[in-house]
């Protein structure tokens, strides 16, 4: 499977968080390197949605949707900023 | 759930075709209507859900083609054995309905603002949202110096040429032909690799900022070299596309 990048579930992500997240910053919690949403390594239907550190490949997040509910795994990760505070 | 439910402003909505431009003969451009659209920034993008009859559903991204105050047009390259892309570019007629969602992305956008100068790098239907970036740039009124270097296999697979090809005052748009060169090709040859970067991007010392859209194998390579020539990680921006 190929993988992508993070622009690539811009709008699940914008589904699940209500906001655009591509911009965000994320934190690996493996490696504790920084990195915009937009460059993570992403794979679909893998099944569900897998996001990976491009710097060590560390899961970051996971996304399974089933029967309109989205399951959300942050637990790779240390930190996801938006930048807008609240 | 309720509250989620609400949070988000990115709703699926029905858009109508106006029209479908052949651009090559595997891609085609699709203009849309759209009630429900606040404009977008180039370099974003839109996605499209099909449904068939028994209910499955197939989504897939496409990049905006156009600026923020033009129509919005997706353009669409046929996978032979895509799910979604043969629909789009042989079946869709002007007046049919489409389901999307959009604009989507803040990352991989360019407003004049952000300034440049600016180095595009295109593998094949990567184009596709670098030349938003360049119609939002001259329509904008832009001074911002631009180079884009497209990638593509053929000379017959180079989508948008003739608008690329009037580009004046500022733009400079150069073509690598991997596949094949017709008769007495004055542009480059082959992949774009680390000596033709070297040649064609601007100097890591004016500060340009990169945008680098194609494969994911073609984006690696290009923002791997683009790095190597001092361009600053966060300066090149860079989405892939692949598969189905």
């Amino acid at each position: 499977m190929v993988a992508l990048d993070g622009n690539a579930i811009g709008g699940l992500l914008f589904e699940v968080f209500g906001t655009d997240m591509t911009a965000a910053q994320t934190i690996c919690a493996t490696c504790g390197a920084a990195a915009v949403v937009a460059e993570t390594v992403v794979y679909l239907r893998a099944p569900g949605t897998v996001v990976r550190c491009r710097t060590c490949g560390s899961v970051l997040m996971i996304i399974a949707q089933i029967r309109g509910m989205s399951c959300v795994d942050l637990g790779g990760m240390t930190a996801l900023d938006t930048g807008q505070g609240g | 759930m309720a509250t989620a439910a609400v949070r988000g402003r990115l709703t699926w909505q029905t858009a109508t075709v106006t029209s479908v431009i052949r651009e090559t003969d595997a891609v085609r451009t699709i203009e849309l209507e759209v009630r429900d659209w606040d404009g977008h920034q180039a370099g974003q993008h839109l996605d499209v859900r099909l449904t068939a009859e028994d209910g499955y559903t197939a989504e897939r991204s496409y990049s905006i083609a156009t600026a923020d105050d033009e129509p919005v047009a997706i353009t669409v390259e046929r996978l032979d054995d895509g799910e979604v892309s043969p629909y789009l570019t042989e079946e869709l007629r002007a007046g049919d309905q489409l389901e999307l969602r959009g604009p989507i992305g803040g990352w991989f956008v360019w407003d004049t603002s952000d300034g440049g100068p600016l180095l595009l790098v295109a593998g094949g239907s990567g184009v596709v949202p670098l030349r938003a970036i360049l119609r939002h740039r001259q329509r904008a009124g832009s001074d911002v110096p631009a180079r884009l270097l497209y990638s593509s296999r053929t000379l017959a697979d180079v989508i948008y040429h003739s608008e690329l090809d009037q580009y004046r005052d500022g733009v400079e748009v150069s073509y690598a032909l991997t596949r094949s060169q017709p008769p007495g090709w004055t542009g480059y040859s082959g992949r774009v690799d680390a000596a033709l970067l070297a040649k064609v991007a601007w100097p890591a010392s004016r500060r340009p900022l990169a945008f680098v859209c194609g494969p994911t194998s073609f984006v690696e390579a290009v923002a791997g070299n683009l790095v190597a020539l001092g361009y600053p990680a966060g300066r090149v921006k860079t989405e892939r596309f692949g598969g189905t």
